[in-house]
């Protein structure tokens, strides 16, 4: 296994070129939440008045709807969620200039397209340990959508988030690589 | 009769509901551990070894081991000799899951409407509930926190009789193997055969509450549980979906008698937040 990288957002193209599929990075900084209801609404909004909550050139969206924080806590539990359900939205977003997005499990082509056409890559982050995952959100406030509850849109501050680039500008998929490595059986 | 009151069963449900959230079941745990020796991927074992270390952090801090604290699934027993006292146990069941999602710091996670608005309850209610009468004066309460991106990766089929075990072995591993990376292995796959189109898929959840090894009664289910774990750790999905030897923990089958015409098939798949516990009253 590779040393992982530490990374400051906002990225850049050049940033996003030095990613290869497998490479354990150690995100830092603004990155922005959005899943299912968020994403509905966002793009709807944009169709509309051609804006977005938030400027997502050079950004990061997780994946995430967390936990209520408990007293003492800045965000509860924050795990990411299944990303492809967002990959009906997720082409446009990059070809507004989002750099990236953090989820787990495997994209569908269109996405894979838009990382190549766009530069942007998805990283995968450890689904379920969302207990350890929090760990690694030092700021989190909402900034749209509140009404959304844990679906609203926040503001969070990564110090050193663990994350796995999981399809590159390269055309790469992690699990589909991996996978083969162990496969037994055809079924 | 047995009387059991209300706020007895409320209290229990409450912290039987966070019990849950906070702490794995120590079967899977120790199954988890296990496992770590026989998975061949480095990426794999580390994996589960931060899957461990979140049981525990989530254990020691006493917060939800997963963001996704599910949607709440009851199967009840009820021993026919009881009554309930001061209160409608429908509506108990609910105030408890109500209590624990605000005083445990659960997320809300259900959608009231599932087409038009999506608007969340806010609560975690209505939880689903089974039923059941049994013989006795004792209730028994069994809870899964069943998380969506596990959930949505089930399946059933309705295969024909001639397609037999192979049939059915080929929809479990195929169910298994596009779950992959979405559904957070390592699993737990409940498999509920016969029955009618509905029941299959509540026998698959039901066979989620066995625990980890505990093989079905009928030698023959026992030994197509235990193919079905060595052929679903031969896919490769691994830990995650990074690759590997560990895809599940166990494999579980429940049967039900069938229509003539009929060979019902549904995968429950649980994630490795396998959540389920059960209280006796």
């Amino acid at each position: 296994m590779n040393e992982p990288k530490r990374i400051t957002t906002p990225l850049t193209d050049e940033i996003i070129q030095d990613l290869k599929i497998g490479d354990r990075i150690l995100l830092n900084g603004v990155v922005y939440t959005a899943r299912d209801a968020a994403h509905k609404k966002m793009l709807q909004e944009y169709e509309e008045t051609g804006k977005l909550p938030f400027d997502v050139k050079g950004q990061i969206i997780y994946y995430v709807g967390p936990t209520p924080a408990k007293p003492g806590q800045v965000i509860g539990s924050a795990g990411p969620t299944t990303a492809y359900r967002m990959d009906k939205y997720t082409p446009k977003l990059h070809e507004l200039g989002l750099k990236a997005t953090i989820g787990k499990g495997w994209r569908t082509p269109p996405v894979k397209e838009a990382l190549k056409k766009y530069k942007a890559v998805y990283f995968a982050a450890y689904g379920g340990v969302a207990a350890l995952l929090s760990k690694h959100i030092v700021h989190a406030e909402i900034i749209a959508y509140e009404e959304l509850g844990p679906e609203a849109i926040r503001k969070l501050v990564f110090k050193d988030f663990p994350v796995v680039v999981a399809n590159d500008i390269y055309g790469g998929d992690i699990f589909q690589e991996g996978q083969k490595k162990y496969r037994k059986i055809c079924i | 009769m047995r009387e059991i009151y209300a706020e007895q069963i409320k209290d229990a449900v409450k912290n039987l509901v966070m019990d849950t959230e906070y702490n794995l079941p120590e079967d899977f745990i120790g199954a988890l551990k296990d496992s770590i020796e026989k998975e061949e991927s480095e990426v794999g074992k580390e994996i589960l070894q931060t899957i461990i270390k979140n049981a525990e952090v989530a254990s020691s801090e006493q917060v939800a081991y997963c963001q996704d604290t599910g949607y709440p699934v009851f199967f009840i027993d009820i021993g026919q000799d009881v009554v309930i006292k001061g209160g409608n146990i429908t509506d108990i069941i609910n105030e408890a899951v109500k209590e624990a999602t605000k005083e445990g710091y659960l997320r809300a996670s259900l959608a009231y409407d599932p087409i038009f608005s999506r608007q969340n309850t806010g609560d975690n209610t209505p939880a689903l509930i089974y039923y059941n009468i049994v013989p006795g004066d004792k209730i028994r309460i069994k809870f899964a926190a069943k998380g969506g991106g596990s959930e949505n990766q089930s399946k059933q089929a309705m295969l024909k009789p001639a397609d037999g075990l192979e049939g059915i072995r080929e929809f479990v591993l195929k169910t298994i193997a596009n779950a992959g990376p979405n559904a957070c292995p390592p699993f737990t796959v409940g498999i509920g055969i016969g029955g009618t189109f509905d029941y299959s898929t509540v026998l698959a959840k039901k066979a989620l509450f066995r625990h980890i090894g505990e093989r079905h009664p009928d030698p023959r289910i026992a030994k197509l549980e235990k193919q079905l774990l060595e052929d679903a750790n031969k896919l490769g999905v691994g830990p995650l979906g990074f690759g590997g030897i560990i895809t599940a923990i166990d494999v579980k089958i429940e049967i039900a008698p069938c229509h003539i015409a009929s060979l019902p098939v549904a995968v429950n798949i649980q994630c490795h937040a396998a959540r389920h516990k059960e209280i006796e009253l």
